[in-house]
């Protein structure tokens, strides 16, 4: 069997000798647990967070860049002629998969957030839109403006560019928050075991005396404090990270099938969170061993 | 098997003694004596590789002990038995752990199994086998660092003043359990106060008085 499988089973099964060499320490076991088990909740959520940005902005990228707005501000009684002139040029437009004129209704759900369920929008002088789908090679833009302006003056096309790329750019950002956010969780975890790692090795420097004077090495009795905090850190962490999974199911669900997303996991995603004990373990690991073996150097 | 040439040691500056020779032969009995503070219990570090000389050169087992790695040092000292005069056990755990500590970090475990019984039936300490130090007597205590000192059967036994804490009686005791671990071929070193006890072992064994004093190590001291 590799060495490295064969270290990680041995530190699984234990030395339970070794581990009884070092007198337990309750409170400061607690401790270890809880926090682990604080920033793997805490990595569930910044886990969520990018997983959640990343898709928001996959959709959006892809959405936005298939779709368009063609505005009509025309007068009065000129408005039903100047859709129909619009629709035929779309129509006729290559690169346009579909273009569908907006009921009233339709508009006056859109308006509703703004300005509520009752307005008179035949009263006012809203603009007509009409819905333009692009198929999977696209249109040119700049020949349709053209058209469109000779064609139907009162139209405006917007492809939403202006505002596509900054709301990508921030979702984009968000997720490397995220993803900074994971990190310094990680950093947080290394040290606060280290802490605790050398906060042990302090308290225990007469058993480390005494194991030295016994003829012990100083990887046995590095093994017996790594143990113990990997364990600790791991459990916290595996309790976390399902105390996490769960408020995380439990987040009302934004997901409209279209512009907005949850903040949850979808599909295989759900499985990542599942990943955060070991490599809470691994890095308690890292940390207590580098923090024991550095104590024991210094001690000698 | 442990040797010192020319060594000097100082601590803070000050120089506690220099240029010391001394040659531990295999199977020898050797009492060192000497005032407070003459540098007993160091001159018994460097021969356990816990203090590294100032000068001079300490060979144990034929390797030169400034050479060692903290893990040829850990080595060393599986070879060496120690009894210290505070005996330094880990309080939480039964006599019986402590006892077969040195085997368990040598990864001999299972021999604690078949000689441990014994080894407390020897010392006299069976049925103190299930209590923690801070339970025992200093006596039994004494006997337990002497049973811990020597259940990986080392070759060299070093002890520092291992009766300090004892009535007569239990001194008497102790040094019989040391002359019969002699007898069996142990080199044996201690470091100790009590001249009686140095009297009482010379009656039974042929036994070499080191006395340090003034910084310097005499050997054949006649009492």
């Amino acid at each position: 069997m590799n060495p490295r499988v064969t270290q990680i089973l041995g530190l699984l099964q234990g030395d339970r000798e070794a581990d009884r060499a070092v007198p337990p320490t309750g409170f400061t076991a607690r401790l270890t647990v809880f926090t682990a088990a604080a920033m793997a909740f805490l990595a569930v959520f910044a886990l969520a967070l990018s997983v959640a940005t990343g898709r928001l902005a996959d959709r959006w990228s892809a959405e936005l860049a298939r779709t368009a707005t063609l505005r009509i501000s025309a007068p009065a009684g000129e408005g039903e002629a100047q859709v129909r002139a619009a629709l035929q040029v779309l129509e006729t437009t290559p690169g346009v998969a579909s273009a569908r004129a907006l009921t009233p209704e339709e508009q006056a759900v859109l308006l509703e957030p703004w300005f509520g369920p009752d307005l008179p929008l035949e009263t006012l002088p809203i603009p007509r839109l009409i819905e333009v789908t692009a198929d999977a090679d696209g249109y040119d833009a700049t020949g349709l403006r053209a058209r469109l302006q000779a064609e139907v003056p009162a139209a405006v096309l917007d492809d939403h560019t202006r505002w596509r790329a900054p709301l990508v750019d921030a979702a984009n950002r968000l997720r490397t928050l995220g993803w900074i956010a994971l990190l310094l969780i990680g950093g947080a975890v290394a040290a606060m075991i280290t802490l605790a790692a050398q906060s042990a090795l302090s308290a225990n420097a007469q058993v480390i005396r005494v194991m030295r004077l016994v003829g012990a090495r100083d990887a046995y009795i590095a093994r017996a404090f790594v143990r113990r905090f990997t364990l600790r850190a791991g459990l916290g962490a595996l309790v976390g990270t399902i105390l996490g999974l769960l408020a995380v199911a439990a987040l009302p669900n934004g997901d409209d099938g279209g512009f907005l997303t949850g903040l949850g996991f979808s599909g295989a995603g759900w499985f990542l969170p599942l990943f955060i004990p070991p490599l809470a373990a691994v890095v308690a690991f890292l940390a207590t061993r580098a923090a024991a073996l550095r104590t024991l150097r210094t001690q000698a | 098997m442990i040797e010192l040439e020319n060594v000097a040691y100082s601590y803070g500056g000050d120089s506690l003694f220099a240029g010391l020779s001394l040659q531990l032969a295999p199977g020898s009995f050797q009492f060192l004596t000497g005032p407070s503070g003459a540098g007993k219990t160091t001159l018994l570090k460097l021969c356990y590789g816990d203090l590294l000389a100032t000068s001079g050169r300490v060979t144990l087992f034929g390797k030169d002990a400034a050479g060692l790695t903290r893990d040829d040092v850990a080595l060393v000292r599986r070879r060496i038995g120690v009894v210290h005069q505070d005996c330094q056990f880990l309080d939480h755990l039964p006599l019986s752990e402590n006892v077969a500590l040195p085997l368990q970090v040598s990864g001999r475990s299972k021999e604690a199994q078949d000689n441990l019984g014994d080894l407390l039936g020897w010392v006299g300490l069976s049925r103190q086998a299930a209590q923690t130090p801070p339970q025992l007597s200093g006596g039994e205590r004494q006997r337990a660092a002497l049973a811990r000192a020597v259940i990986t059967s080392p070759d060299v036994i070093v002890a520092d003043e291992p009766t300090g804490n004892v009535d007569w009686d239990m001194s008497q005791r102790l040094l019989t359990l040391l002359i019969e671990l002699n007898r069996m071929g142990k080199t044996v070193l201690i470091a100790t106060h009590d001249l009686n006890l140095i009297r009482f072992a010379k009656s039974q064994v042929v036994a070499n008085v080191l006395r340090i004093r003034g910084g310097q190590l005499e050997t054949g001291v006649t009492l």
